[in-house]
């Protein structure tokens, strides 16, 4: 049976506890389910799916989240992976410890041959003492080759174990039975197989710490989090554990503390660093009503909130969780390798036995000794672990850099095909520009006044979505200008609204409205061009069939967009502009900021067929836009990008968020993906040259021409340290600095 | 000579035959709960067979505390699950469609598969 807990929001009586608990007691597998009312909590038993749990009560018109008890997960984590890094060092030394002296010892003559007296018995005391070494140090690679073999599987284990186990094996027989081999070949491998086994210890200690910094952008997100809150409870403040604090509680933020969980302010207001979630470095000013993340840090005034969303649900999590997805992912070309590592061990166990029979049968002169060596190193180089290592490790220091500027890329995918765009599709409001429109002038027919036309255009814009609207109903409240009622509201996708005031038509909007309408327009068309050329959208004003005014309204261009598009064209990439809004207004802010082509007057559903029609002239299409109203186009182009405006950006609609405002994140992911990219193709490159010259040369393919042979310890060394230089060539990505 | 040739060759043929031809067992189970242990570089069991359109459970305990182990990754079904050390982590799965469904570590050294059928 599983026990969760919840935190319910939105239960304002007591009533309310008996309709939770009918909608807990609805959801399958649910046995028992408790709702508190004073704690705001519910504790539910059975076999139950928390995520029905949840829908049921959000159905009921209430919210819930789980809570989840003090998460140190980060922190035993580290303390698992330090202890196995001690481990590891501490078998590398002992291997060492014994491997040295065995290794000085049979260089210098020091132990007797073989065949000498008292040869054979400090052998074999030798011999035991590895033993011993390789059950210490080199038993999990034999355990973990066995287990593999059985499920018809092998592994790096497989390949040290038979390496260093072929060795072992030989130098026994050797010793116990010299005679059975010429006196040439009648030498032992001991202090090979234990310096091997300390070596590849000595690697993966050293791979483990160079792996560590590899997750460091997602330790950081992680340390975002805050421990303890100060909650408002029953009029007292006091501070609690993170995992305590329920949705709908008050909190108080002070100045220079991290904001607990998502809420909304209502009382004070503050300014407040986001950076940390949306890589823009000035402070944000925040008042009552407005969001604040977990995370982020209130650098100025106390504030109260309320919390909205808690535990797996806030911001913070959503980032931490698409970052640790997003990790796992692989690119194409890494899947490509994959298929390369599946068949990579037992085709070297193939290769190591014909390298056995080439030496046994035409090796001119001790034939078992050399055709052993040169088995055993051919086993030894061969690294499937660098090999594997090539891809992950890069996404992993990739993406996680990438989250700490702000851009979370879903996946491998979006990441390569992020490295090869060569067109970006803006759109205008709200990605060029900065989405918050402004009214600039008011032109009025004559006979007519001012107050009037707003007075019309207000009210009925009063009822529109539209982001123009909006501008419009705020210039006139400024005014003072008193709204009246309308009816039959109607929205005209593409040309502008229409209703009945005081029982008159009024049509307001663009130069189709009028025209379809039969409204003459002619008065006022120059004033509207010239308007547009300034980059201004203006609005036609119809009031019963007759012409009254222009309201036109601008949309400024972000700050930084000129300087972020000189980017993408300094990356050698075509930037296209998209808008809804005529030609003469996109050419005006087309030209202000430096893009090559526009495309105006296209209607929201017709922003996917322009990407298409791009696609089909062979591009590789980024659409930029909102991640709301441009779903379909982002969906269609190769990689979408949403583009945010702080933390309320919809995390779960593109390839790749960015969660500041800027373009220069469009600019910042195509440099980290091609970045990240040729990273990840170093490492193959290298991993597949180590691997293709190292075997055969192990093999002994020089020795014919200038007579080199590998040492199967040099062969250990080689193969510790490729696998460590994979990991530190991908943390050489955290070093990424933007080119702004 | 001529037996140590053999022996070469048959063990050539042997390789070939139980890495790439033959198929581990697999564990055939109705239950919607099945515990994997993540250790020695194998997943045990690694071959799990279960009826497609129902969830099952999967519960990876993980004991190998080398990195190696740390994430458990289903490509074809686009998900993955990091694993603490010497601790349960679970994740549902319901595949609609009958196929293999392979799971792997991020450097494809510990396999396993889910073999779903209808």
């Amino acid at each position: 049976m599983i026990v969760k807990r919840l935190s319910i929001g939105g239960m304002s009586c007591a009533g309310c506890v008996a309709s939770v608990e009918t909608a807990l007691n609805s959801v399958d597998g649910v046995e028992e389910a408790t709702v508190n009312f004073a704690e705001h909590t519910a504790i539910v038993k059975g076999e139950m799916d928390i995520a029905d749990v949840i829908s049921a009560v959000k159905l009921a018109s209430f919210d819930a989240a789980e809570l989840k008890g003090g998460d140190n997960e980060e922190a035993e984590k580290e303390a698992a992976e330090f202890a196995y890094y001690r481990a590891l060092i501490k078998k590398a030394s002992v291997a060492a410890i014994v491997g040295v002296p065995l290794f000085i010892g049979g260089m210098t003559g020091f132990f007797p041959e073989i065949d000498a007296e008292n040869g054979q018995f400090t052998w074999l005391l030798l011999g035991l003492i590895t033993l011993g070494v390789m059950y210490y140090s080199g038993r999990h690679f034999f355990t973990g080759a066995w287990k593999s073999f059985r499920v018809h599987n092998a592994n790096m284990d497989t390949l040290i174990a038979l390496g260093t186990g072929s060795a072992c094996i030989y130098s026994f027989v050797i010793v116990l039975f010299p005679d059975s081999v010429p006196s040439l070949a009648r030498h032992a491998y001991f202090e090979a197989a234990v310096i091997i086994i300390g070596l590849i210890n000595f690697g993966s200690a050293l791979e483990m710490k160079a792996r560590g910094k590899t997750s460091e952008a997602i330790k950081r997100l992680i340390g975002l989090q805050p421990k303890t809150a100060r909650v408002l409870r029953d009029g007292k403040e006091i501070d609690i554990s993170i995992s305590e604090v329920g949705l709908d509680e008050t909190l108080r933020v002070r100045p220079g503390e991290r904001i607990a969980v998502d809420g909304i302010i209502i009382e004070g207001h503050s300014s407040i660093d986001e950076s940390m979630l949306t890589g823009e470095p000035m402070p944000v000013e925040k008042n009552i009503g407005d969001e604040v993340s977990t995370g982020t840090i209130n650098s100025s005034g106390t504030f109260l909130f309320v919390s909205k969303r808690i535990g797996s649900d806030t911001v913070l999590a959503q980032i931490i969780d698409m970052v640790r997805q997003a990790q796992s992912t692989k690119p194409a070309i890494g899947r490509l390798v994959d298929k390369v590592a599946s068949i990579f061990v037992p085709a070297v166990l193939i290769v190591s036995v014909i390298t056995f029979l080439i030496w046994f049968n035409f090796a001119a002169v001790d034939a078992a000794s050399y055709a052993l060596v040169t088995t055993m190193t051919v086993l030894i180089i061969a690294c499937p672990c660098a090999l594997g290592l090539a891809t992950p490790i890069s996404i992993m220091v990739g993406v996680g850099k990438a989250a700490e500027m702000g851009i979370l890329i879903r996946n491998g995918d979006a990441l390569q095909q992020a490295g090869k765009l060569t067109t970006v599709v803006l759109d205008k409001t709200g990605t060029v520009t900065e989405g918050k429109p402004a009214v600039t002038e008011v032109i009025f027919a004559e006979g007519i006044d001012e107050n009037m036309l707003l007075t019309f255009g207000a009210s009925i814009e009063a009822g529109s979505e539209h982001p123009l609207a909006a501008a419009i109903v705020d210039y006139a409240k400024d005014k003072n200008v008193s709204l009246l009622k309308t009816e039959k509201f109607e929205a005209i996708t593409g040309q502008g609204v229409s209703g009945l005031i005081e029982n008159q038509t009024v049509l307001f909007g663009n130069a189709y409205l009028m025209k379809n309408n039969n409204v003459d327009i002619s008065a006022l068309e120059n004033k509207a061009q010239q308007l547009s050329q300034q980059g201004r959208t203006s609005m036609y004003l119809a009031l019963a069939g007759k012409l009254q005014g222009i309201i036109a309204v601008s949309d400024p261009v972000k700050k930084d967009s000129i300087a972020a598009i000189k980017r993408l064209h300094d990356l050698g990439m075509k930037v296209v502009m998209l808008t809804g809004d005529n030609q003469l207004t996109a050419d005006a802010v087309a030209k202000q900021v430096g893009v090559d082509e526009v495309i105006a007057e296209v209607m929201p559903q017709d922003k996917s067929a322009k990407v298409v029609s791009l696609q089909e002239s062979g591009e590789q299409v980024a659409m930029v836009g909102d991640g709301i109203n441009d779903a379909p186009a982002l969906a269609q182009a190769n990689v979408g990008f949403a583009i945010g405006s702080g933390t309320d950006v919809a995390i779960e609609s593109a390839d790749i968020t960015l969660m500041r405002g800027s373009l220069h994140g469009v600019a910042d992911a195509v440099a980290i993906s091609r970045a990240t990219l040729s990273n990840i193709k170093q490492n193959l490159f290298g991993a597949f040259v180590y691997n293709t010259l190292g075997i055969p040369v192990a093999a002994g393919i020089l020795y014919p021409f200038f007579g080199i042979l590998l040492n199967p310890m040099i062969a250990g060394a080689a193969m510790a340290m490729s696998s460590v230089t994979v990991v530190s060539n991908a943390n050489r990505l955290r070093f990424f600095k933007s080119s702004k | 000579m001529m037996i140590v040739n053999l022996i070469g060759i048959s063990l050539i043929g042997l390789i070939v035959w139980w890495f790439w031809i033959k198929k581990a067992p697999s564990l055939k189970t109705s239950s919607n709960k099945i515990e994997v242990v993540v250790e020695n570089g194998v997943y045990t069991p690694s071959q799990i067979e279960v009826k497609s359109g129902q969830p099952v459970t999967l519960i990876f305990l993980r004991k190998d505390p080398s990195p190696c182990a740390e994430k458990v990754i289903f490509e074809k079904l686009g998900l993955s699950l990091d694993l603490p050390v010497n601790k349960t982590a679970e994740l549902t799965i319901k595949a609609d469609k009958a196929g293999d469904y392979g799971f792997n570590c991020q450097m494809k050294m510990y396999l396993g598969n889910l073999i779903v059928t209808d």
